[in-house]
């Protein structure tokens, strides 16, 4: 038990330390859509080399999971949820993103 | 329906596999079907608990909670199996019955045991939130067809039942080699949760050194693929790993293997003096 609180108390005060040092105000917010298994927009354009968050709302009535394994990210969402990543730095170029729910579903992430 | 069926099994035996590793690797243990019963039940609760406050988590620590949670849950299951292979370098021989003196292993055995059950209960834990959001979404809302739904269902069950496949198999293995053999599974996993868990706290931005991709074998076997994400979940297969995921990796293979050596010899030792 001592080690588990002593592994919270970390990750508590490296959450800290990363808070304290974001400025949420500055934070540009890309909105993304998915509805039973399509992706809007189709091409999300983001910021390169910079910190952003997507912002990605669920509008339709099944359950989403964005995902881009290339960019090592994944957030579910059921139906009706709104949630963010928020990355940190993406370098300039373009990444698969997908649906892991809905398996044909597909779209791209351009950095620039 | 055959989507649904894929997706629900490819969720179940992710978390199914890492059961079936413990479960052999705590062959002989008394007591240990209840601890992995509430490694499970635990696992579920959390994982309700999580996709139910999923978005309160996401927001926590300016949009990296659900990061943090990933990595402090990762990195409690990477100590409870370090601290179990430590433990059976010294107890397992005991456990297999070439040993007569078991006394001080069916004592020890329970805290153990309670730790596996953690490292089960982190696996479905991360795995379950998912799987939750995923089954509630379809099954329990009412906006899908039955179809959907059986096949959803239908991969739990297949998922259940292949996972319990890696089990017997394992189980299978003559008693003398089979501990040999999870202790080796044990430090693959290890190594892979606590790579993840490196990644994990990049993302939160909380490392932020050797964050590149070192290689890329996404040609050769996409991390996505079936193949990919079981390897992914045993011995923790990454197509792009970081440089900071690499060092993570064999640095716990390192220390592990390390600390087996030592408890094994402090054994030899003891059984010498006795």
């Amino acid at each position: 038990m001592a080690v588990l609180r002593r592994i919270l108390a970390c990750a508590l005060a490296g959450g800290l330390l990363a808070a304290s040092a974001a400025r949420a105000e500055d934070l540009p917010v890309i909105k993304v859509e998915m509805k039973d298994g399509t992706i809007t927009p189709n091409v999300i354009e983001v910021p390169a080399n910079t910190r952003f968050k997507l912002e990605i709302t669920n509008t339709g009535t099944s359950p989403v999971e964005f995902e881009s394994v290339e960019l090592k990210r994944e957030k579910a969402l059921a139906a009706g949820a709104t949630s963010s990543i928020v990355f940190r730095t993406v370098d300039p170029g373009s990444y698969d993103v997908f649906d892991d729910f809905h398996p044909n579903s597909k779209a791209t992430l351009v950095a620039k | 329906m055959i989507g649904a069926f894929v997706i629900a099994f490819r969720e179940v035996i992710e978390a199914g596999l890492i059961i079936g590793i413990v479960l052999a690797a705590t062959r002989g243990i008394a007591g240990r079907g209840r601890w992995i019963g509430l490694g499970v039940l635990g696992g579920l609760a959390g994982a309700a608990l999580v996709a139910l406050f999923a978005e309160t988590i996401s927001d926590a620590f300016e949009g990296a909670g659900q990061e943090i949670l990933n990595a402090g849950v990762l990195i409690v299951a990477v100590l409870m199996l370090i601290w179990h292979n430590t433990w059976m370098a010294k107890h397992g021989r005991e456990l297999a019955g070439e040993l007569r003196a078991a006394g001080e292993a069916v004592r020890t055995g329970q805290s153990t045991a309670a730790g596996l059950a953690l490292v089960v209960g982190a696996a479905i834990l991360r795995e379950g939130a998912e799987l939750v959001l995923f089954l509630y979404g379809l099954v329990a809302s009412g906006t899908s067809g039955p179809d959907i739904q059986f096949g959803a269902l239908a991969g739990v069950a297949v998922g259940a039942a292949t996972s319990s496949v890696s089990y017997f198999g394992l189980a299978a293995i003559p008693t003398r080699y089979v501990f040999s053999v999870t202790s080796g599974l044990i430090v693959l996993l290890a190594a892979g949760l606590a790579a993840q868990a490196a990644q994990f706290l990049t993302n939160a931005g909380l490392i932020t050194v050797l964050d590149r991709p070192l290689w890329n074998t996404s040609a050769i076997l996409r991390e996505d693929s079936l193949v990919g994400r079981v390897l992914h979940a045993l011995v923790g297969y990454t197509d792009r790993p970081s440089g900071m995921q690499v060092l993570v990796y064999l640095g716990t293979i390192l220390v592990m293997v390390a600390l087996m050596q030592v408890s094994s010899a402090g054994k030899r030792r003891q059984l010498r003096a006795a």
